[in-house]
């Protein structure tokens, strides 16, 4: 029985807010731009991760890409993330292209700003999808069939949604909790809907990559490329393995020490070792096997967390206060059709200012103080709020009164 | 006189009343040489000679930090070392005890429990007498009665038994010390705070530091301040929940917050948790003219203390031009009749005054003109002249 696997890597950076203090309000609107030297700074973070992790990376897979035509994998790449690339590190930007160029990476649609918009106002969401459907084209000369959004966050809703406006594909969790005794390595269908698949993350295969590779006491340590294709290999219930993660793991959260490289450069070899095993992207998966079952989740999933929903982003008091202080500005900043005003609007509702908020320091609080730039939560959301206030002073000058 | 801090190396109010007392004893006659734990240019000060108390050994002494923080020490052969709050008491003690053996005096002052050691130790050498001056009991810094560091509460406790004259900034002190150390109350003399007026530093002509808070003043907002640490026994939390009611009434009301401390993140928190994160603002520990602005930004400043042994800053609000809302457990609450006032757990009663004031202009400008005179009545003058009496009284006793 022939298996696959499809490999899905997402991009992302976010405008990190500078240290934006109640003296700067009103008096200069420049949030995301730190000096260099400081934690906030959105280039030297560019800088840091291009050495450490896209450059290498991309230069792995384009060798591999090469070595292997059998060979084949999905990104997702955000509109922060691209427009951050073509300002400061053009040729990181080029190295992504020589990948699609291939025509062997498929790029997956999303949100420009990789934000929560799906949950508090469907126009903006729709907005922020097709203008990253425009970037997409524009820069890499693909138009995404499969959806996934932000923090791979899904519930029936979306996926009705997307159905709805035609992509023949969509990602999510492969949670316990909504897939019962059933396994993730298999094509499902979302309930209440007509023509869409539904490809299901391998949160276990996908983590001993991403988070569990570098870990010392793990049992699975140290994992060699022909281990892992070995424990897939001797898996006899599967179609497709879905191994998604943050395209970061690749030297930036593995490091280069952990050997991840390695690992990375002889997966294709290993796994294709076996006869009957293949690479596919997302929607070569979706062309190749038929649906199972159907899959209803009518709560909220995403991919974080041991709670696998959006407690990280929007559970706690300073999370709901700004993200509802931020689409209550909505109809206000959009009417002023100041581009500049609202492109700042759309920043600030990355997902990620939510999660750097987040106080959940005892579990998962140790992955949530590694990725941000704030010595503390309380830190992050005040910088947040004091740059709202600026919004709303901005707003003042078209005669909206708050 | 032994002291702690001085402007501007001061984390609250001890340093600034250290210095206004002193400058008004010295425009009084009093020779004194005040004596700080650490080194620092102040060649400003001409009133008084200023002396760094540290070990022979040691070319330099720098503060860290707020006066409750460790101190670095820099020693001669550039070797540097930092000494935590305990350890530097006793190193105080012991280069105090050194220099009192050098320079003839007729009192020693001592200033808060910080400095009591050296002091006892100064009088034990020279016989002189020994005046120890509470800016604040330990049980006002952990906000609850007998509550606080032992250790600490041991040091008060003995300066307290064997001075010859204690001093507190108000009679809330006063009471708190009989209450905490049964020190019979004809050993206490209270002598009040005050914030000199020619200490205020008139707005500068480039605007207040807070643009976003006038803006919003233009467009109808009120504006609330406090101004200090952010500690428990300042009673921020019963503050946070009477400004939600203040925003239910009135949504056009902002409360500024100006200070740091370890409460600091759970107020942040709070104020969101509370559904008023809109409308709380905070902007950390300040100096200067971002100091200054805070108070006159303000439509009302608050003082919500739990225990406020006096409470400078509500002297400062009011040169500022800013009516004051004081929490009955205050020292400045004796001397200003002038302003509103609550019992700090009444949080109803302290949101039903913010809002009254807010939407009142007549009364702000009532309350703070009144305050303005009542502040201009009272003077360092009369404080210091207190305390030299005081100190006459006995000089002579010990003569005789």
């Amino acid at each position: 029985m022939s298996k696959a696997i499809a490999l899905y890597l997402h991009v992302h950076q976010p405008y990190r807010i500078r240290n934006y203090s109640v003296f700067d309000i009103a008096n200069q609107h420049d949030y995301f731009d730190a000096p260099y030297d400081d934690k906030t700074s959105n280039k030297r973070i560019m800088d840091k991760v291009a050495e450490k992790s896209y450059l290498p990376t991309n230069r792995r897979l384009l060798q591999l890409l090469q070595d292997h035509p059998e060979f084949r994998l999905s990104m997702s790449i955000t509109g922060t993330v691209i427009e951050q690339l073509e300002r400061w590190a053009p040729h990181v930007l080029q190295s992504f292209k020589d990948l699609t160029d291939t025509g062997r990476v498929e790029i997956v649609a999303e949100t420009f700003h990789h934000s929560l918009a799906f949950f508090y106002s469907r126009d903006e969401f729709e907005i922020q999808v097709q203008m990253h459907k425009e970037k997409i084209q524009q820069v890499f000369g693909q138009t995404p069939q499969v959806f996934r959004n932000t923090e791979l966050s899904y519930n029936n809703d979306l996926a009705y949604w997307a159905d709805k406006a035609g992509y023949k594909g969509i990602l999510a969790e492969g949670w316990d909790k909504v897939l019962g005794w059933r396994s993730s390595n298999f094509m499902y269908r979302p309930a209440h809907t007509e023509n869409i698949r539904l490809l299901m993350k391998n949160y276990r295969l996908s983590d001993d990559i991403a988070f569990r590779f570098g870990d010392r006491n793990w049992s699975g340590w140290p994992l060699t490329a022909d281990k892992f294709a070995g424990w897939l290999n001797d898996s006899q219930d599967a179609q497709v393995y879905n191994l998604f993660m943050d395209y970061e793991t690749f030297g930036e959260h593995q490091w280069e020490a952990s050997g991840i490289f390695d690992f990375l450069d002889h997966l294709p070899k290993e796994w294709l070792k076996t006869p009957g095993n293949a690479f596919m992207t997302v929607s070569e998966t979706i062309d190749a096997f038929e649906p199972v079952d159907y899959v209803d989740v009518p709560d909220t999933i995403t991919w974080a967390d041991t709670e696998r929903d959006l407690s990280a982003w929007l559970g706690n008091g300073m999370q709901g206060c700004a993200i509802n202080a931020m689409y209550e500005l909505k109809d206000a900043i959009l009417n002023t059709n100041n581009l500049a005003l609202i492109e700042d609007w759309r920043r600030m509702q990355t997902s990620d200012h939510y999660y750097y908020m987040c106080t959940k320091w005892f579990n998962d609080g140790d992955i949530h103080a590694y990725f941000s730039p704030y010595d503390n939560p309380y830190d992050a959301y005040i910088a947040f709020m004091n740059a709202y206030r600026d919004l709303r002073f901005r707003l003042q000058e078209y005669g909206v009164t708050l | 006189m032994l002291g702690w801090e001085l402007p501007p190396h001061n984390s609250g109010g001890l340093g600034i009343a250290c210095y206004q007392l002193c400058k008004a004893l010295a425009k009084k006659g009093a020779d004194i040489e005040f004596v700080l734990p650490y080194t620092a240019n102040h060649s400003d000060i001409s009133f008084m000679r200023i002396n760094a108390a540290h070990p022979q050994d040691v070319q330099e002494v720098l503060r860290s930090g707020i006066a409750y923080d460790s101190f670095k020490y820099v020693k001669k052969t550039g070797e540097v070392q930092h000494i935590d709050l305990f350890g530097q008491v006793a190193i105080y003690e012991q280069a105090v005890q050194r220099i009192v053996q050098l320079a003839g005096f007729d009192i020693i002052h001592a200033h808060d429990w910080l400095t009591c050691r050296a002091g006892i130790r100064a009088k034990m050498l020279t016989g002189k007498p020994l005046f120890v001056h509470f800016h604040s009991v330990e049980s006002d810094r952990a906000g609850q009665p007998f509550g606080g560091n032992p250790l600490v509460r041991e040091i008060e406790e003995m300066a307290l038994m064997i001075a010859d004259r204690i001093v507190a900034v108000s009679e809330h002190t006063k009471k708190a010390i009989m209450r905490e150390y049964q020190i019979p109350a004809d050993k206490i003399e209270v002598v009040h705070n005050h914030y000199d007026p020619s200490n205020l530093i008139p707005e500068s002509t480039d605007g207040n530091a807070y643009t976003y808070l006038e803006t919003m003043k233009q467009q109808g907002y009120k504006v609330i301040v406090n101004v200090g640490r952010l500690t428990i026994q300042k009673g921020l939390p019963n503050l946070l929940q009477a400004f939600k009611l203040v925003v239910d009434h009135a949504p056009k009301t902002l409360l500024l917050i100006v200070g740091s401390g370890e409460q600091r993140n759970e107020l942040i928190g709070m104020s969101a948790e509370l559904g008023i994160g809109e409308n709380v603002l905070f902007a950390d520990f300040q100096r200067g003219k971002r100091y200054r602005d805070a108070y006159a930004v303000a439509d009302l400043f608050v003082m919500p203390s739990i225990s406020e042994p006096f409470g400078l800053t509500a002297l400062e609000a009011i040169g500022y031009g800013t009516p004051v809302l004081l929490s009955n457990q205050t020292g400045v609450s004796e001397m200003i009749k002038n302003a509103l006032k609550v019992d700090f757990w009444d949080i109803g009663g302290m949101a039903n005054k913010m809002v009254g004031l807010v939407q009142n202009a007549p009364l702000r400008d009532e309350l703070h003109r009144n305050s303005y005179r009542e502040y201009l009545s009272h003077s360092w003058d009369d404080s210091a002249g207190k305390l030299l009496s005081a100190y006459q009284q006995h000089t002579l006793e010990a003569a005789a």
